[in-house]
């Protein structure tokens, strides 16, 4: 059994009275490909948050290849192989799609790979990401121009040109349609071939059950299954909790 | 020397009153707005001006000038705000352009003050301005003790509008979630605009009060920009309560200073007071 | 272009505009042309932090003035060539610039804007109550009439100011080309996402605010030499305040040219406007400019022009080249 890359010990974050997440733990072994679900509002996103460091969580701890991630800024655990794709892309407006992802090549790549990328370099990987997620032609454009889909997809590229370990998809694939979620499946299973390990956070149940090896669901800041994803869907709490919506 | 500290203090309190309700404003436009208005001092000043203007020509008591005029600065305060959403806060650009704004607010009312009325010092004639009351050692002069107290009145009065009317929830609200609001029927841009109304209203009351205190000239604003932000800052952003106490805070710290160091030290205390907050705990005495 | 001959080119320009005013042989032009380049400087210098990252500082005033009374200071105690004060009031501002952002970067971009405005007031209410500089009083700086080879005084001062602003220009044009000009750029932009993007959020804006404090600072080093006699109300006055923040937005805040085109032109409509109307008017202006600008035209003139010539989006920078390696 390969050694845990992310190890989640009893992580909790409140905000004032509202408690989003309950003592959650999650380990995560290198190149799995895990789902979590969960009803709107069950902490999924913060989870994400408290990981990359994002929100500062109250108690418990994070940690990544053995490594507490505690205290650390979020682009330092960038740096050391944890990206995230954010549920409302967050694009940088003043810059052109392709500059987007250049960004992380400058700012990470050079990290992950020991050494800066030329400007061919560069400029390679980022017609290859752009290529890979169907924006290829999009380049020059501005991120205003971008269709809400075509914003997630550079927000997903975003992240793989962090050359991350550990990828995290916050709900990436909303409002895409029938194939494009298939492609996205298809491109992220072909990423996990490649190394890098996947959490992928999705309400679309088709994908998240084609992709997952795991399955974990959260509910109300609780972890309430984590398994085999055949037999977590079955679960009568899982089952209770969204039909329970 | 200790009836020399404990006037001080006393001096100070009185002051405090008065910062508070200087304050106010700007605990609702970025307390509560998260506007960040820094011409808030302008508008005080336009208010000493008018109540100067309608004093020196009609004799009314400036305080009553003030409350006659609310309508209108309410009125301004919701036009700047409707051409502040509508340039900026639409389009999410707040952060810097919204500050240049401010700022350009800030510095064009200075002038064309400086330009109608020139920068000679003016004050108001009021009955009560050069009387002082005398307790044993205790000095309270009348001109601060007025403005203090109706000030602490009009804070009760607005943190009951605040927490028990439904425009008054519906404002606090507003700065929480405004989605929310939304689906309660409610639109968020007229609350804010409302609020930003009452928030440029409070300062016509905050402008009589100056002048009433000090004699006033245009450029005085620029100080009272670092009290009015260390007291929020001091105070927390969302708690009128708290704001008050930073207020009377400054006042007293201010007022000790005064006295014993001397009053041009007066600026770098407030403004002093600010950074440090900043620095250590920014969320304020009572947290944000 | 690349930034080596961007340096020359400018400087080419700078010389030409100098031999220019001494065919004219009016010692207004460089009186006058003191104060334009002097606001090219301090403009560019506060777009860096205020243009570049988006972070907006209401004390442009007290870095000036920092500049202008450590030249004060060195002057009254061991005197020396302006060049060396200007370089010692880049170190010194800068410094500053460093401490005032470590103490208030960490917070959000509104806070950090009122802490500078408190940083100016705090630093005024010192040198007010600093005897060695002569406190409100003010002090006299004496200067020779003429200096060898170069000729008049004030066509000496002229040309370190020319320096000054060529050197800004480069610095900024350096910065926006860089790997870190995408940083500030995101950072303005989207500071969470840049974080998640692996960008030193931080670090960045310490160095920004590093480099646009020593900026100004220069700026300020050679003033008490233009003006004679230094006071904290001229040295902290109001309009460095607004005009370093009026003249990147009227121009164009996401490029070393904005700064550059209203430096020149606010601060020629201020020298004519000073000596035609008055100086109250002259302000009134420039904040009715800055407003004006700020709700119509947010990306300035240099936005203007490119919506329209070149139909692209305004506020929008374009290709970059990235030189390759670190910076």
């Amino acid at each position: 059994m390969s050694a845990a890359l992310l190890e989640v010990t009893n992580l909790s974050k409140r905000f004032g009275g509202f408690v989003a997440l309950d003592g959650v733990s999650l380990s995560v072994a290198k190149g799995q490909r895990v789902g979590l679900i969960g009803p709107n509002g069950s902490g999924k996103s913060t989870l994400v948050n408290c990981i990359c460091g994002t929100l500062h969580n109250e108690a418990g701890s994070v940690h990544f290849e053995g490594e507490a991630l505690d205290g650390m800024v979020a682009h330092e655990r960038t740096h050391r192989g944890v990206a995230r794709s954010f549920q409302l892309p967050r694009p940088f407006v003043t810059l052109t799609v392709a500059d987007n992802l250049r960004v992380p090549l400058l700012y990470t790549a050079h990290v992950r790979r020991g050494g800066h990328l030329t400007v061919a370099e560069a400029n390679d990987r980022c017609a290859e990401l752009l290529g890979l997620v169907g924006l290829a032609d999009k380049g020059q454009k501005s991120p205003k121009e971008l269709t809400q889909i075509e914003m997630r997809k550079l927000e997903l590229a975003r992240a793989m040109a962090a050359e991350p370990k550990l990828l995290i998809a916050d709900e990436a694939m909303a409002g895409l349609s029938q194939s494009e979620v298939n492609d996205i499946v298809a491109l992220l299973i072909n990423l996990n071939e490649r190394g890098i390990t996947i959490i992928l956070i999705e309400h679309i149940m088709r994908a998240v059950m084609s992709f997952s090896q795991r399955l974990v669901v959260l509910v109300s800041g609780k972890k309430i299954a984590d398994g085999d994803p055949q037999e977590v869907v079955q679960h009568p709490e899982v089952v209770g909790a969204y039909l329970g919506q | 020397m200790f009836e020399l500290f404990l006037n001080a203090c006393i001096a100070g309190i009185l002051l405090g009153g008065f910062y508070a309700a200087v304050t106010i404003g700007v605990s609702i436009s970025f307390g509560i707005l998260d506007i960040v208005n820094i011409a808030h001092p302008a508008f005080i000043i336009l208010g000493s001006y008018i109540a100067y203007i309608i004093n020196i020509n009609f004799g009314v008591d400036p305080i009553l000038v003030s409350i006659l005029v609310l309508p209108l600065f309410y009125a301004l305060g919701a036009s700047v705000y409707q051409l502040y959403y509508v340039s900026f806060e639409k389009y999410g650009q707040e952060a810097l352009r919204g500050l240049a704004f401010f700022f350009g607010l800030l510095f064009i009312t200075e002038v064309l003050l400086i330009l109608v009325f020139g920068v000679d010092y003016r004050y108001v004639n009021a009955p009560y301005i050069d009387t002082t009351f005398h307790y044993s050692f205790m000095d309270l002069p009348l001109r601060m003790v007025i403005p203090c107290v109706i000030s602490l009145i009009l804070l009760v009065a607005l943190q009951l509008f605040l927490t028990r009317t439904f425009l008054g929830r519906a404002i606090m609200a507003v700065a929480q979630d405004q989605l929310a609001l939304q689906l309660m029927a409610a639109d968020p841009i007229r609350i804010k605009r409302i609020a930003f109304g009452i928030s440029i209203a409070t300062a016509a009351i905050a402008g009589a009060f100056l002048i009433v205190i000090q004699p006033v000239e245009p450029s005085i604003g620029r100080d009272y920009i670092g009290r009015i932000f260390a007291i929020c800052v001091l105070g927390g952003l969302q708690s009128l309560p708290g704001m008050l106490i930073g207020a009377m805070l400054l006042g007293i710290i201010e007022s000790i200073t005064a006295t014993f160091y001397g009053p041009s030290w007066a600026p770098a205390v407030s403004f002093g007071l600010l950074l440090l907050t900043l620095a250590i705990k920014p969320a304020g005495l009572m947290g944000r | 272009m690349r930034s080596p001959v961007f340096f020359l080119v400018c400087a080419a320009v700078g010389i030409a505009v100098f031999i220019f005013g001494k065919v004219l042989n009016n010692d207004y032009f460089f009186f006058a042309g003191y104060t334009v380049l002097q606001y090219v400087v301090l403009a560019t210098g506060w777009n860096i932090l205020g243009g570049y990252t988006g972070y907006v500082n209401f004390g442009s005033a007290a870095f000036f003035a920092i500049g202008a009374y450590s030249s004060v200071v060195l002057h009254k105690t061991i005197p020396l060539p302006i060049p060396v004060l200007v370089l010692i009031a880049a170190v010194i501002s800068g410094v500053i610039g460093l401490g005032m952002g470590y103490l208030t970067l960490r917070l959000r971009g509104s806070f950090f804007a009122i802490a500078t405005l408190a940083l100016a007031v705090v630093l005024q209410t010192l040198v007010v109550n600093w005897d060695f500089v002569g406190g409100s009083r003010g002090a006299y700086i004496i200067r020779p009439n003429t200096v060898p080879i170069i000729g008049s005084y004030i066509e000496y001062l002229f040309l370190i100011m020319l320096a000054l602003a060529v050197i800004a220009l480069t610095v900024a044009r350096v910065i926006e080309r860089s790997r870190l000009g995408y940083g500030f750029a995101t950072i303005r932009d989207d500071e969470l996402a840049a974080e998640a993007c692996g960008v030193p959020t931080l670090r960045l804006k310490l160095i920004a605010t590093t480099l646009s404090g020593a900026l100004m600072g220069m700026a300020g080093a050679p003033f008490p030499y233009y003006i004679g006699y230094l006071q904290p109300s001229s040295a902290f006055g109001l309009e460095y305040a607004v005009n370093s923040i009026a003249m990147p937005m009227i121009g164009g805040t996401t490029s070393w040219a904005g700064p550059l085109i209203g430096a020149v032109l606010l601060g020629t409509l201020q020298q004519l406007a000073t000596v035609t109307i008055s100086s109250a008017v002259n302000l009134l202006i420039v904040g009715l400019l800055l407003t004006g600008f700020v709700i119509i035209a947010p990306s300035g003139i240099l936005g203007l022009v490119q919506k329209y010539w070149k139909g692209r989006d305004v506020g929008f920078v374009g290709r970059r080249r990235v030189s390759a390696g670190g910076s």
